[in-house]
Formats: C-alpha cells, sequence, structure tokens
C-alpha cells in the first residue's frame, strides 16, 4: 500500500507541485513558441510527455549498465532517437499538424525537461517511480502548455479549438499570437500563481495570529 | 534551393527574426544568465561561437547523410557535434579564463541543450540554404543571441534600482520585460524582405 501511495506522490510531484512550467520554468523555448493555439500546444505536450516517459524508462532500466562518465551523451542518445521516432509518426498521423510544429518536434531534444528529469530522477530511480514521475511531469507540461495555448487562442483568434467564441464582431488581438503574446501570457499566469500564494500565505499567517491572541 | 541574399539573411536573424524574441530559441540563457551585463557578453559570444561551429559541421554532416540516405539520423547526429563542440569551448575557457568559467557556472555546459544551436542546425537544412547562406545564418542568429541577451541584462541591471511590487517579482518581471523587448522588435518587421 505505501509503495503505491509514493507512486502516486511522484506522479502528482510532476504533474502540479513542480510543474516544469510555472514552477521550475524548464523547457520554455516549446512553451512560448508553438502555443498559439490550443491543439498545437496539446500535441506539443503529448509528445513531449511521450518522448520522456519512454526515454526515462529506458535509462531507469539502464541506470547500472551506463558508465557514469558518458551518461550526459547517453542520455542525449537516447532521447534523440525517440524523439525521432515522434517526429516520423506525427508526420505520417497529420501532415498538417508536422507543418504548424515544424522544426519545433525535433527541439523536443534540446528540451531541459528531458535531460534534467533523466539526470536527477531517471538515472537514481527504479523503472516504476521513474516512469511515473515522468508520465506526471509530461502531463503537468501539457497542462501548462494548454493554459497557455488556450489564453492565446482565445484572444488572439476568438476561437478554442477551432470553435468561434464571440460570434463576427469580435476583433481578435493579433498581439495575442505574435511572439510577445507568449511573453505575456506566460507572465499573467505566473503573477496569477504567485498572487494565489500570497494570499495563502496572508491566511495562514492571519490564522497564527488570531491563535497567539487567544493563548 | 533557397536563394535569399547573404545579406538580407544577415539582417532577418539579428532583427526580425531574431532567435530569442521572434522564434523563441536559446530561452533558458535567455532568463537565467542574464542578470549581469559582464557575464551576458561573454556568455553570448560563447554561444555565438558553438553556434556557428554547429552550424558549419552540421551541413558538412547534413551532406554526408543526404549522400548515403540516412536523413533520419539528423537529430542524432547534430546534437552529438554540438555537445563535443560544447565539451570544445568548455575546455577553452577552463584553461584561459577561469575567472569567466566561474561565473557561467552550470550554464556553459548547459549551451549544449540550448536550443538556439540545434535550432540552426535543424533551420538551414530545413531552408536548404547552400554553404554561405547557412554561414551567414549562423553568424547572425549568434549576433542576434548576443545583442538581445546583452538588451536583457542592460534592462534587468536597471531594475534593481526599481521598485517592484512583490507579487511580480522574479520569473514574472522578466517574462514581460522580454515581452516588451520582443514587441519593440517586431518593429523592425519588414526589414531585410522579414520572415
Amino acid at each position: 500500500m505505501s509503495t503505491l501511495i509514493s507512486n502516486f506522490d511522484e506522479f502528482m510531484d510532476g504533474l502540479w507541485k513542480q510543474n516544469p512550467i510555472f514552477v521550475m520554468m524548464l523547457g520554455m523555448c516549446p512553451t512560448l513558441a508553438v502555443t498559439v493555439s490550443a491543439v498545437n500546444s496539446i500535441s506539443m505536450g503529448l509528445a513531449t510527455t511521450f518522448v520522456l516517459t519512454a526515454s526515462c524508462l529506458l535509462i531507469s532500466i539502464l541506470r547500472h549498465i551506463i558508465p557514469k562518465e558518458v551518461r550526459i551523451a547517453s542520455f542525449i542518445v537516447i532521447i534523440a532517437t525517440f524523439v525521432t521516432v515522434v517526429d516520423y509518426s506525427i508526420q505520417a498521423i497529420s501532415l498538417e499538424l508536422y507543418d504548424a510544429l515544424g522544426a519545433y518536434i525535433k527541439l523536443i531534444v534540446a528540451n531541459c525537461i528531458l535531460l534534467g528529469r533523466a539526470e536527477a530522477h531517471a538515472a537514481r530511480m527504479p523503472p516504476v517511480p521513474a516512469t511515473l514521475n515522468a508520465f506526471g511531469m509530461g502531463l503537468g507540461f501539457t497542462l501548462g502548455l494548454l493554459a497557455i495555448g488556450g489564453v492565446r487562442e482565445i484572444f488572439g483568434a476568438g476561437k478554442l479549438f477551432g470553435i468561434a467564441l464571440f460570434g463576427p464582431h469580435f476583433q481578435p488581438w493579433v498581439v495575442m499570437v505574435l511572439p510577445p503574446g507568449g511573453f505575456f501570457v506566460l507572465a499573467g499566469w505566473l503573477i496569477l500563481f504567485s498572487g494565489i500564494r500570497a494570499n495563502k500565505q496572508r491566511k495562514i499567517e492571519a490564522e497564527l495570529a488570531l491563535k497567539g491572541a487567544k493563548a | 534551393m533557397n536563394n535569399e541574399s547573404i545579406a538580407n539573411i544577415l539582417l532577418t536573424t539579428i532583427l526580425p527574426g531574431n532567435f530569442v524574441l521572434a522564434m523563441f530559441l536559446g530561452m533558458c540563457p535567455f532568463l537565467g544568465v542574464s542578470q549581469k551585463l559582464e557575464t551576458a557578453f561573454p556568455m553570448g559570444l560563447a554561444t555565438a561561437f558553438v553556434i556557428m561551429v554547429a552550424s558549419v559541421s552540421a551541413y558538412f554532416m547534413n551532406q554526408l547523410l543526404v549522400h548515403f540516405h540516412l536523413e533520419f539520423l539528423s537529430v542524432i547526429t547534430f546534437i552529438t557535434v554540438i555537445a563535443c563542440t560544447v565539451q570544445l569551448v568548455e575546455m577553452f575557457v577552463k584553461k584561459y579564463f577561469p575567472v569567466l568559467f566561474r561565473q557561467l557556472g552550470i550554464y556553459l555546459p548547459l549551451i549544449a541543450t540550448n536550443c538556439a544551436v540545434l535550432g540552426v542546425a535543424l533551420f538551414q537544412t530545413a531552408r536548404q540554404y547552400n554553404f554561405t547562406q547557412s554561414l551567414a545564418y549562423s553568424i547572425g542568429g549568434g549576433i542576434g543571441f548576443t545583442l538581445a541577451l546583452v538588451l536583457m541584462a542592460g534592462l534587468r541591471e536597471r531594475l534593481q534600482l526599481a521598485n517592484v511590487p512583490t507579487m511580480v517579482q522574479g520569473a514574472a518581471i522578466s517574462l514581460i520585460l522580454g515581452g516588451i523587448l520582443s514587441l519593440s522588435f517586431m518593429g523592425f518587421a519588414g526589414i531585410g524582405g522579414g520572415e
């Protein structure tokens, strides 16, 4: 039972507590570059999740075999292999999507989350928790991308998942789908989260003060 | 074949198609090392050098891969070449500029996972640039990257004197600054033919 709980913790850790985008600020390039629409964000997120999970599983299985001196190079080769697999699969599944994401699928190799997870987690853990953590991390990344991509699509095109939301008289905020929009939306989410955190902190402090006054 | 002129490529990659501010390549060092002007500039130069070497090697590697019909190996070969180049630069900086080596810290080996470096190799292949065009693309990209890093570092140095509300401190204010910088770089759109 306890292993089940700790495995679940591993999963939630990646998904929420250590969310790669909002908490750790990793993998910023695809985060800002491909999130012009919700569909792009989800596909990019899922592609990254697949590469992350598969490479962490393999690295975790091979962790006693890979010599310490060449571990980074080996990790990169493993990651690059899975990225090539994803690259060709997306090309086969949907050419339209492949054109929209462009070179950013191949750039998953250079995503800091992958090497970071491989080095900090997968290389030290048995396969099951390593895979679960990687899967949670990947989903957390997808969630983050979707949060940014959704907002950018709603304001920049007046649509969500391609469905028009505001009727024909909506004037799109073009800046949102242009590069600066990515910076502003991510900054907006970060401000929102830090606001919530500050609020929570204030409540806890107020409660403590109240308790202190009673005592 | 793509027949953009050299000057056009150079100008486009430095200003309107800036790697960091328009294409979001190399965001990690952009947000990580841009605290101080004196580290941002050498970091930019080191990255520019790696970008150039990586681009030249990637060009010849790609010729080889195309010749043997092994295009599917491109990602693996490019990243390996880049990792080796970074190792070279790291050893060079460690030997001749030990102070700088300590200042740059973890970010120097991380050039290997800098999207800008791999990005140049991938984009020049995708756009079918020839050798001189690739070289111009990589040099322009390196200069653009350095420019963005130095501008950002200058802004952040000024920011230390400003009174920033606690809620937006840290990453959020850097992102807003990046957004404004990116917005101002969009004013260059149209120069050199644009994207």
